[in-house]
């Protein structure tokens, strides 16, 4: 087996006539944080999405633990279940309780009997730091404490590797720190984790490597150090420029 | 200077003319000029209508006409020595029903589904009660065509909801597939369904069942009547789950994906509840049309609620009683509608729809 967690080779995609992802090589070992970075429409959701067949690539190869991801409809639900997904918008189930949507997929993907379930999810609430929000349902919570509820329910699954997309976007100011805070320890504790964000304090302390996205193309690879002092690419300093000031 | 202690905690109570009767009578009914013209109006009208018609009931109105009829009302030409099956029939529902009102309001799981599988088994059970066994002396067999009257009506518009809804969300499901035979074929269901009047469809189920059908198998009116009830709902139920469907964001799909449920799971889970409960006005609506549509199968025979109360218009004795029939006849359609609207009303309000 090869060292990498998740192993991309020249990754396209298109939407009808539009080239989404132009070619991605990409690698990540097991316990990396990654975080990726790039102006609006460059396709990281995109990229992020195929990893776990939201959106299909189609041409170039994609392993999650030395799994291919293909049509193979068991190897989408094998690399599925190893990998938990925190939206821009959260996604909670609206009809089902904190509890219910924490637990339903454990139950029904992987079989777990419902004491099991709830006891783990009881144990992620703690995590999240709402253990009192149960029974609620994601309507009657904040913003920052949905977010909360949607990684332990990502956890829940206890996946290989987390992706978040911009998961900190859609919240008021006053409550990115709760979700981010959550996100520190978890990076800090040896998840795999592939975040698209626009916190760069996240990128400086917890990211192990960033990748710049531009125009469909990983424009560059670096360490955060280098990345924010040092940045080798022209359009990485543009973006720099713009998004620091 | 204002500290906080300064400030006045404390509320002034509204002024007298804001609540109580007065308040109630101001904002609703006496509110501007034109309210208060309204509800003088209104008044008016109902005192005209209502006077006289409350009147004839009491004073004029022959009520034997339905008296004497009762039975034949509820399960027309059943055999009456074997009417008790029709009696116990409703009881069993009756009881049930109330017994449920307290079970589902509970926290006790085990009741719950011990009352839900008696739910599940119960049209099977009513079924044979009511229908019987060949050669039995204890519940002997009854032709299914002298099932009348309201036992009709019901067991029509019951096996329509009951029916029609899985082939209606099938049919949802289908017109929104990926798959392009599938997706042409639900459509084309739909849309032909929705296109002719119901009496075409119950005249189609009579003529072409037999088509299909091998011919030494006979078919009762009743069945066919049952069959085309459900199928031509189900093609309007199909529309009304559609538009559920349509209301659920992409994100909950997503969400589904990514935690590996599958696309059966996805749906029994996620989408199908979500869609379903916000649609339930326009299903009850559906259904409440359903109901006061089997009326149509006298046309094709069948004795049915209206059709045996007209024919008490030819009994002898009641030759003249057409306002008693039809007034009676409306409220015990109005009866049922409004209990199934009030019910959808109420189950609106405890799964919260509009709220969450
Ligand atoms: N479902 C879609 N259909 C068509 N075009 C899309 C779709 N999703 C994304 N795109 C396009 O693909 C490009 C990359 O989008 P995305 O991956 O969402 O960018 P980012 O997340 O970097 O902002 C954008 O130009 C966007 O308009
Ligand atoms: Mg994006």
């Amino acid at each position: 087996m090869s060292e990498y967690i998740i192993e991309c080779r020249g990754v396209k995609k298109w939407y009808g006539e539009f080239q989404a992802l132009k070619g991605i090589d990409f690698n990540v070992k097991k316990g990396e944080v990654v975080v990726i970075l790039g102006p609006s429409g460059s396709g990281k959701s995109t990229f992020i999405r195929t990893i776990n067949r939201l959106e299909e690539h189609q041409a170039g190869e994609i392993f999650v633990n030395g799994i291919e991801l293909n049509n193979d409809v068991r190897n989408i639900a094998e690399i599925r279940k190893e990998i938990g997904m925190v939206f821009q918008q959260f996604n909670l189930f609206p009809h089902l309780t904190v509890m219910d949507n924490i637990t339903l997929a454990p139950i029904w993907v992987r079989k777990w009997d419902k004491p099991t379930a709830e006891a783990k999810a009881m144990e992620l609430l703690e995590r999240v730091q709402i253990p009192e929000q149960a029974d609620k349902y994601p309507g009657q919570l904040s913003g920052g404490q949905q977010q909360r509820v949607a990684i332990a329910r990502a956890l829940a699954m206890e996946p290989e590797i987390m992706l978040f997309d911009e998961p900190t976007s859609a919240l008021d100011p006053e409550m990115i720190k709760e979700v981010l805070d959550v996100m520190i320890v978890l990076a800090q504790t040896g998840m795999t984790i592939l975040a698209v964000t626009h916190e760069m304090g996240f990128a400086k302390t917890v990211a192990d490597r960033i990748v710049f996205f531009d125009y469909g193309l990983i424009v560059e690879e670096n360490t955060p150090d280098n990345f924010f002092t040092n940045p080798r690419h022209d359009r990485t300093k543009l973006f720099l420029s713009q998004i620091l000031h | 200077m204002t500290t906080a202690t300064d400030i006045n905690t404390a509320y002034e109570a509204p002024p007298r003319t804001e609540v109580g009767v007065l308040g109630w009578l101001k904002h609703h009914l006496f509110g501007s000029w034109f309210d208060t013209i309204l509800t003088i109006l209104s008044l008016g009208l109902l005192y005209v209508v209502l006077v006289p018609s409350m009147r004839w009931a009491v004073t004029k109105a022959n009520w034997r006409a339905i008296t004497t009829n009762i039975l034949i009302l509820i399960h027309g030409p059943y055999p009456q020595t074997q009417n008790y099956r029709v009696f116990i029939a409703i009881g069993l529902l009756v009881v049930m029903g109330s017994v449920s009102l307290f079970i589902y309001r509970g926290e006790n799981v085990r009741g719950r589904r011990t009352m839900t599988i008696i739910w599940a088994v119960s049209p099977f059970f009513i079924w044979y009660l009511l229908a019987g066994f060949k050669g039995s002396s204890f519940l002997p067999l009854i032709e299914y065509s002298k099932w009348g009257g309201l036992l009709l009506s019901f067991i029509l518009a019951i096996f329509g909801i009951l029916a029609s809804f899985p082939i209606g969300v099938l049919l949802a499901l289908g017109r929104q597939s990926d798959m392009p035979i599938i997706k042409w074929m639900s459509t084309v269901y739909i849309e032909v369904v929705r296109g002719v009047p119901f009496i075409t469809v119950l005249f189609m189920a009579q003529v072409m069942l037999p088509l299909i059908l091998p011919p030494d198998v006979r078919v009762a009116g009743m069945f066919r009547a049952m069959v085309a009830t459900a199928l031509f709902s189900a093609a309007y139920l199909a529309e009304n789950v559609r538009g559920g469907l349509q209301a659920i964001p992409r994100g909950q799909y997503e969400a589904a994906d990514a935690l590996g449920l599958s696309t059966f799971q996805q749906m029994y889970f996620i989408i199908m509840p979500q869609a379903l409960r916000t649609v339930i006005p326009p299903i009850v609506g559906q259904f409440i049309g359903l109901f006061k549509d089997t009326s149509l199968v006298a046309i094709v025979g069948l004795l049915d609620f209206l059709n045996v109360s007209q024919s008490i218009l030819s009994q002898a004795g009641f030759l003249g009683a057409q306002k008693e029939v039809y007034l009676f006849a409306a409220l015990v359609y109005f009866v049922f509608s409004f209990a199934m609207s009030s019910a959808s009303i109420r189950l609106e309000k405890q799964l919260g729809v509009g709220q969450r």
